[in-house]
């Protein structure tokens, strides 16, 4: 039967500038290039072209270039080009469709349909450069009320809960060593003490290398349980539970025993070269109750030190969920929106399950102060996070600080050709082939992930600036300096925002 | 107003024209001083100022005023010339965006003082608050000074562009007795500040850093002080046998190096 | 831009409303009349245990669903209409009762009855507030009262009287209104039980304030950021038990650089109240004037971007909008100063008058 299955791309390469030099054969992990040096001649695979653009940017001339394949099925909205490739893979295959990075589907982005407030005449607009502006965030537990024996001298009273203190609201979502490089985790890792900010593990569990940067990491404890030891828990700041995560929520995952190397066993603490499975549900978790009982295990364990963290995947009643997550003693819920990263998913979970992470802030938020509980604990937001503004609206809108995943793995080189679940990562951030490690430099790494942070903390400061304010806290949950354009009435009473106008 | 009730508050008094400004709104006395000064007034007294607004705005010309009492916000703004000695405190924005001329002051200050001057010379025997010294600026020959005799607080000299502002710190605070709040000379990138005192470089703002004093500055102090208590008392060598912190910009650009596009990042 | 202004006898000795009159007459070119008020504490000794009820009526109607609804929450000890002049300026735009009202004993019986009770009054004013068509309570607190309508400042206090009542302390604020339309309930000052407010300039933490606040319990009616600040401090201070230093510490907290080289226990404390209160925090430009039975306030955003005058006469306290004003009634002062940015100015009652450093 003819495989009638366009490319999708097709490498061009200008003759006259090729200078035969093979640098394009040994760059691309996918076998894409191939010479045969007896019959001088070329040969392009361009059906393994994933527009990655390493070998273009690698060519010593400047000779490639990657180009949308121009041959595609005769138009249809409805049976769209990829509609009909997948169908063609899974009829060839029988297997179900794995991908990686965020929700590809065109659904609403209501970050783009928010806009902020600027002060004009009543409030001066304040100058973030030269006046002080806050963005400093402590997420965890506060009281209700603090107090203080006010008679003679002043005596604190309330004991404060442990919080992490973060002086921007953005943090580096997990992504685990065997997801991701040590080499990637190191950059982030330096970033994030750099700038007073951390990042998480993933279930990976916590490399060597990372002892020095510690007291900047956030450990995980996900379903399989990968490195979970009293160490572990008792080395970073603060101890987050994974129940689900945006891009496949509902689903476990799976590291095939191809990819536990030596290193990878040591620190995930499982034989080399067996599967490191995470079931879907934590297995000693069937209901919130069970959940309290993890997080105050991990409390007794760490002797009530570090802040415990519940991330579960934004779903239809995400509200009531992240409500019970706080009562049941998490010090903060992290919600991942259905444009959060992967690196491995199936592709009808990554594109069809969960709910945009603007709705599940606001919910959750407004459901928290419905029930008198908002400062028990704080709100992580994350999954599609994409620059500054997002941030800014993500707080507006009732998050306390977000993680950002996939915008940190592009700062470190990361193009989005979404195939990380390979392996072999052609930048050097989703693999462990030593060959392509080396292909992102630790240093350089650190520097760019660390300058996005500033970047966009300066931008932050920016927006505050604009909007008269000094200080983060007080644009948290202020819903009143947004204004949504283009969206239905119903959205904007979810969001508790008002209509540009009025 | 009616014409008999302005006759009744001007009189003579040596070579000196007197205002009473008892109970006037800022309109009618501002109109009054025009009108004194029309008809060949060159010295002015005004009496019982409290708080009348704008007063000596935009004039042009050296004439001398006194003003006893509190003068009002935006006391010679846009100034261009005159002399104008306070006996009492100034409000808000006084010397705003002054040009030439001289306010001498002989008691406190308020906040913006000397807001974006671009020429002439105020002097405050008191304190001063925030924002003082705001954006003042030089052009060609023109090069502003400011001296106070207390403290300033935060965000002395912010944006400062040019011209000079001394603080010498000889009165105090109860509640704040450092010689000058936080956030000092933030954004500067002209100009230079010369405080009486050691100042903690935490208070430094963005762009701004110390430097030595130069045999020149310590000229230019000394001149400076030397009419500083020709108005107010003082000893000079006494003012001047102190240490002095000298704040300047780190460059003319604070800021280049914090927005970029795409092509500035080698892409 | 508005003009704030407030003077308190620290013993206690009353003075009738001439000198707040004049002080606001003074800042005169702050307002542009689409807004004015006073409020005076101790200005009803006779019924000083009861609490006297403000209440502006749109029409008869309004009124009589009022009374109806409070005959049935309250024992009503008098009422009368507010005693007013025709001022030509201000058009007469609503009836002005007030009721000097107590709470029935069946409550006063339970324990920490006087908590109950006052949630009891607020959960009244609240109700009247947002159910009542037509109906606006300007004043719920004991032995005070406020006095506001749209229009400048001395001619509502002309039009209500005010040198006849005297008090202790009184406050007054001219409005130049821009966020929020001119309406006689939305003049200053803003009052719950017995605090009351005035203020200069834009909360623009009021999106954050308000969600917090309504979390506890409080509703935002009012169509202004003012009102958040006189619930924050019944929150803070009456509820919670903070003392007004704490509570500006909470509302205005030191930068978190400066909080960070503080010596220990200062820098926890200083850390849990703006860690625990960071939705209360105020942000933006202000300066305000907040009284209640035996204190007077005045507090200045974090970075002073609104001016704010006090000064000490023998046993008179001052804090205004600008010098001139307080010039103007007591030329002959002690002391008068700018208090530093975010560090509240505090006279109480039988004590002394303190700008409280706390930055
Ligand atoms: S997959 Fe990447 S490296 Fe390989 S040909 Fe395509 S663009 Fe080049
Ligand atoms: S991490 Fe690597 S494999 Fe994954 S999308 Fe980015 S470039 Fe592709």
């Amino acid at each position: 039967m003819v495989r009638n299955f366009p490319p999708d791309f097709i490498v061009r390469v200008d003759k006259e500038a090729c200078i035969n030099c093979l640098r394009c054969v040994r760059e691309c992990p996918f076998g894409v290039h191939e010479y045969d040096k007896e019959k001088k001649k070329w040969k392009r695979h361009h059906e393994k072209c994933v527009a990655c653009l390493r070998c273009a940017y690698m060519c010593p001339t400047q000779a490639i270039s990657i180009e949308k394949h121009p041959m595609e099925y005769s138009p249809h909205p409805v049976w769209t080009n990829k509609v009909r490739k997948d169908i063609k893979t899974q009829a060839e295959t029988g297997s179900v469709i794995l991908t990686a990075m965020g929700n590809e589907l065109p659904y609403l982005n209501y970050f783009d349909r928010l806009v902020l407030d600027a002060c004009q005449v009543t409030n001066p607009s304040i100058d973030p450069l030269r006046e002080p502006m806050e963005l400093r965030t402590y997420i965890g537990r506060k009281p209700e009320k603090v107090d203080l024996e006010e008679d003679n001298g002043v005596d604190l009273k309330t004991k404060i809960a442990p919080n992490l203190k973060l002086e921007t609201p953005i943090m580096f979502a997990h992504m685990s060593y065997g997801s991701i490089s040590i080499e990637a985790q190191l950059s982030m890792a330096r970033a994030a003490k750099e700038v007073g900010t951390y990042m998480g593990t993933g279930e990976g569990g916590m490399h060597v290398d990372l002892y020095p940067y510690a007291d900047h990491i956030i450990t995980q404890v996900a379903s399989g349980r990968f490195a979970v030891h009293e160490e572990y828990l008792k080395r970073g700041a603060a101890i987050e539970i994974k129940i689900g995560q945006g891009a496949k929520p509902g689903i476990g995952g799976h590291l095939p025993g191809t990819k536990v190397t030596a290193e990878i066993s040591q620190t995930r603490m499982i034989p080399e070269g067996s599967d490191a499975i995470s079931p879907a549900p934590h297995h000693d978790i069937y209901s919130i109750e069970d959940l309290s009982r993890l997080i105050y295990a991990l409390k007794e364990a760490t002797r009530y030190k570090k802040p415990v963290f519940v991330k579960i995947a934004a779903v239809h009643n995400v509200a009531p969920i992240a409500v019970g997550i706080i009562r049941a003693g998490a010090d903060a819920v992290v919600l991942d929106g259905f444009r959060g990263g992967t690196g491995a998913a199936p592709q009808v979970h990554r594109d069809h399950h969960g709910i945009p992470i603007e709705v599940a802030i606001a919910s959750v938020d407004q459901r928290l102060r419905e029930e008198g509980i908002r400062h028990w604990g704080s709100i992580i937001a994350s999954g599609g996070i994409r620059s500054s503004a997002d941030v800014a609206k993500a707080i507006a809108l009732g998050a306390d600080a977000v993680y950002i995943g996939t915008a940190a793995l592009v700062a470190l080189g990361c193009t989005v050709c979404k195939k990380c679940y390979t392996g072999k990562c052609p930048w050097g951030i989703a693999t462990q082939v030593p060959e392509l490690r080396k292909r992102l430099n630790p240093d350089e790494g650190a520097r760019r992930a660390a300058n996005l942070l500033k970047a966009w903390s300066h931008e932050l400061k920016e927006i505050l600036g604009a909007l008269g304010l000094n200080s983060i806290e007080s644009l948290r949950g202020n819903r009143d300096r947004l204004r949504g354009v283009g969206l239905s009435d119903v959205d904007l009473e979810v969001l508790g925002v008002k209509p540009a106008g009025r | 107003m009616a014409a008999t009730l302005e006759k009744a508050r001007v009189s003579k008094e040596g070579e000196f024209v007197v205002i009473d400004a008892k109970g006037m709104h800022y309109p009618e006395l501002n109109v009054l001083i025009e009108d004194v000064i029309n008809q060949g007034a060159k010295k002015l007294k005004l009496i019982n100022v409290n708080g009348q607004r704008f007063i000596a705005d935009g004039l042009r010309g050296d004439y001398y005023i006194e003003i006893h009492g509190v003068a009002g916000d935006d006391l010679g703004a846009f100034a261009n010339g005159p002399t104008i000695v306070v006996y009492g405190n100034v409000q808000d924005g006084a010397g705003n965006t002054m040009n030439a001329g001289k306010i001498i002051v002989h008691g406190d200050g308020t906040d913006i003082i000397g807001h974006s001057m671009r020429g002439g010379k105020v002097f405050v025997r008191g304190h001063v608050g925030y924002r003082v010294g705001i954006h003042m600026k030089e052009y060609k020959d023109q090069v502003p000074v400011l001296v106070i005799g207390g403290t300033a607080g935060d965000f002395l000299g912010e944006y400062m562009a040019g011209g000079r502002i001394i603080i010498l710190g000889l009165q105090r605070l109860e509640t704040y007795p450092e010689i000058v709040g936080d956030w000092l000379a933030t954004g500067i990138h002209g100009g230079a500040i010369y405080l009486r005192d050691e100042v903690d470089e935490d208070k430094l703002g963005y762009g701004a850093k110390f430097e030595e004093l130069t045999e020149e500055d310590l000229a230019f102090l000394r001149r400076e002080i030397e009419e500083f208590c020709s108005y107010f008392g003082g000893d000079v060598d006494e003012i001047m046998n102190a240490k002095f912190t000298k704040v300047v910009p780190l460059s003319h650009r604070p800021f280049a190096a914090m927005y970029s596009d795409s092509k500035e990042a080698g892409h | 831009m508005c003009g704030l202004g407030g003077i308190f006898n620290r013993d206690g000795k009353r003075i009738p409303g001439n000198d707040i009159i004049t002080m606001a007459r003074m800042m005169r070119d702050r307002y542009d009349g689409r807004g004015g008020g006073f409020a005076g504490y101790g200005i009803y000794p006779k019924y000083a245990e009861y609490y006297a009820l403000h209440l502006f009526f749109r029409d008869e109607e309004a009124k009589e669903a009022t009374e109806e609804f409070l005959k049935d929450r309250v024992a009503i000890i008098k009422d009368e209409e507010v005693p007013m002049r025709n001022v030509k300026e201000i058009p007469k735009e609503n009836i002005v009762w007030r009721y000097f009202v107590e709470v029935p004993h069946k409550f006063k019986s339970k324990k920490e009855y006087l908590a109950q009770e006052e949630d009891y009054i607020i959960d009244t004013v609240f109700t009247i507030n947002d159910e009542i068509d037509g109906a606006f309570v300007a004043s719920s607190g004991k032995n005070m009262g406020v006095f506001k309508a749209t229009g400048m400042p001395d001619d509502v206090g002309r039009m209500y009287k005010i040198e006849k009542y005297k008090a202790y302390c009184w406050i007054t604020h001219g409005r130049f209104p821009t966020n929020t339309p001119g309406w006689w309930g939305g003049a200053h000052p803003f009052n719950l039980l017995d605090w009351s407010v005035v203020h200069n300039g834009e909360i623009s933490s009021y999106g954050t304030n308000r969600r917090y606040l309504e979390a506890h319990g409080y509703k935002c009616r009012l169509l202004t950021d003012t009102e958040v600040v006189a619930y924050l401090f019944d929150l803070l201070v009456r509820k919670q038990g903070l003392s007004i230093r704490s509570a500006a510490i909470a509302l205005t907290p030191p930068f978190w650089k400066h909080i960070d080289k503080m010596p220990e226990p200062k820098r926890s404390i200083y850390t849990a109240l703006r860690m625990t209160y960071a939705p209360a925090m105020l942000n933006g430009p202000f300066a305000i004037i907040v009284a209640n039975r035996d204190t007077m306030v005045g507090l200045n955003d974090r970075i002073k971007l609104r001016p704010l005058i006090a000064a000490k006469s023998g046993d008179f306290v001052y804090i205004a909008s600008e010098e001139a004003a307080i010039r103007e009634v007591q030329p002959e002062l002690e002391k008068l100063w700018a208090p530093r940015a975010g560090n509240p100015v505090i006279a109480r009652l039988y004590d002394d008058v303190r700008e409280e450093v706390i930055h």
